[in-house]
């Protein structure tokens, strides 16, 4: 990929867009100690190790925290909507934005939808599993 | 106003602008030492300006004790002033709202991950914490009210408060929420404001035109910026930052006579109240409504009536130390709380930012 068109000129985070991209939601792999981490940095929080791989997440998710944004702050979301925290099964932890009908608490499992951006790759967002 | 401030505080130490060699200004008022020193005329030999947020202030009291233990300077000046509301600046949650509101940087890291999601900052990170907090110990919207009704009946003895009319709890929890379970209430005030804080060594302040008071102990600690990265929401930096600065001090929460904590938001004293320890973890929010905090109360907090009664200007950490200050000296008026020996204030900056600072009698 040239560099001019590494998303946000951010070389660390490429991997993460060109994933979602193709609808995949990466985080990273220590191969030392095998402990996931996001957002991606060029070492591993967890044991120091500097080898690390992008694995492709399952989706799946607990809600650790949700709050619903009554006001409107950017022209992209409409409230009411619903920000969430929510702990991948890998371990990491997102900001993300809970979609769809069903409505999360906090301790409620979730998984991954996708939400189409303009001029961006598509955003990962989370709807409530059944 | 940084200008006016700084000379009335200097003027009560017995001090001059030209006898200030140390520096300390955060950023988010009206510019760094750099620029807050061309203006007084200052040109600091040991200067900060650390981006700690509303938490600079008690952190530059810990540093500039250093610096001054350290002889690196001699006199200390900590200083801030902002025209927030004048200026219309606090921008991620304007009261209109609307488009012109969001002009985001897309390539930091909390651009590309967190506030692309449409979260207010800082509300909205502070109701995740809140809903975390009602979630894990089962804190109610009534105990969050606790701490607005108390700040406005301190607020009603304060002749500057912003705001002085009565509230009850019902007030409050019928105001409008705008990040659940966070309501218009819950929230600090945006208001211009500043103020000057003076240090010297003890040998110096003994010939300060007013009293001194003393710096028993100040700590710092700071968890991370973005809220994904913070593990537990629950605890705040002042789980870290309050012990050390009681060590320090060689005191205990139960000696401590008049507390300023920072009330950015209500939830963020039921966690200052359980942090510094004054009551267990998970309890601040029956503490908050056992009525300790107003006035008559068995911990007189947020005796000015805080940020979301009397005065939050984008960053009210140095308020915090002046309110200490006059309570120590006797100089608070209606709002005096009898016989302080010992006065702490703890402030916060973003959502993990935490500095204690404790006062007593010179």
């Amino acid at each position: 990929m040239a560099e001019a068109e590494i998303p946000y000129g951010d070389a660390l985070m490429a991997p993460f867009w060109e994933g979602a991209s193709k609808r995949e939601l990466r985080v990273q792999r220590c191969l030392g100690c095998g402990e996931h981490q996001f957002y991606p940095r060029p070492f591993c929080l967890a044991c120091g190790s500097g080898s690390l791989t992008w694995i492709v997440s399952s989706g799946r998710a607990t809600v650790y925290s949700l709050t619903t944004v009554r006001r409107a702050i950017a022209p992209e979301w409409t409230p009411p909507y619903v920000v969430a925290l929510v702990d991948l099964d890998e371990g990491p932890r997102l900001t993300t934005v809970i979609v769809g009908e069903k409505p999360a608490s906090i301790g409620d499992r979730v998984r991954l939808a996708w939400r189409e951006r303009e001029g961006l790759p598509p955003l990962p967002v989370f709807e409530r599993e059944e | 106003m940084v200008a006016l401030a700084a000379r009335e505080a200097l003027d009560e130490a017995g001090l001059t602008l030209r006898d200030v060699d140390g520096l300390f200004v955060n950023y988010m008022g009206e510019g760094g030492t750099v620029q807050v020193g061309e203006y007084l005329g200052i040109g600091p030999r040991y200067s900060d300006s650390s981006d700690l947020g509303g938490a600079a202030f008690e952190a530059f009291i810990h540093h500039g004790m250093v610096a001054l233990a350290a002889e690196r300077c001699d006199v200390a000046l900590i200083c801030y002033a902002s025209r927030q509301r004048t200026k219309k600046s606090r921008r991620m949650l304007p009261p209109s709202g609307g488009s012109d509101s969001y002009a985001p940087d897309r390539t930091s890291l909390t651009d590309q991950l967190h506030t692309t999601y449409g979260i207010p900052s800082p509300i909205g990170d502070f109701a995740l914490i809140a809903a975390r907090h009602m979630h894990q110990y089962g804190t109610t919207p009534e105990q969050l009210a606790e701490v607005a009704v108390a700040a406005r009946r301190w607020a009603e003895l304060n002749p500057k408060a912003f705001m002085r009319k009565p509230i009850t709890i019902a007030d409050v929890t019928a105001s409008p929420l705008i990040a659940d379970p966070l309501r218009r209430l819950d929230c600090c005030l945006v208001t211009d404001g500043g103020g000057a804080v003076v240090m010297t060594r003890g040998d110096r302040a003994r010939d300060a035109r007013k009293k001194p008071v003393r710096v028993l102990g100040a700590a710092e600690y700071h968890g991370g910026w973005n809220p994904p990265q913070m593990g537990d929401l629950t605890v705040s930096a002042g789980s870290e930052s309050g012990p050390e600065a009681f060590a320090m001090a060689g005191v205990s929460p139960n000696d401590v006579d008049v507390f300023e904590p920072y009330d950015a938001f209500t939830i963020s004293i039921v966690m200052a109240v359980e942090d510094l320890g004054f009551c267990k973890k998970g309890e601040g929010g029956a503490f908050v409504s056992e009525g300790h905090l107003g006035p008559g109360g068995a911990l007189p907090s947020m005796t000015s009536g805080g940020g979301l009664s009397y005065c939050h200007p984008g960053a009210r950490g140095l308020l915090l130390l002046i309110e200490a200050v006059r309570q120590i000296r006797g100089e608070a008026g209606e709002r005096q709380v009898k016989d302080v020996e010992v006065a702490v204030a703890h402030g916060i900056g973003g959502c993990s930012i935490g500095s204690t600072v404790v006062l007593g009698r010179g």
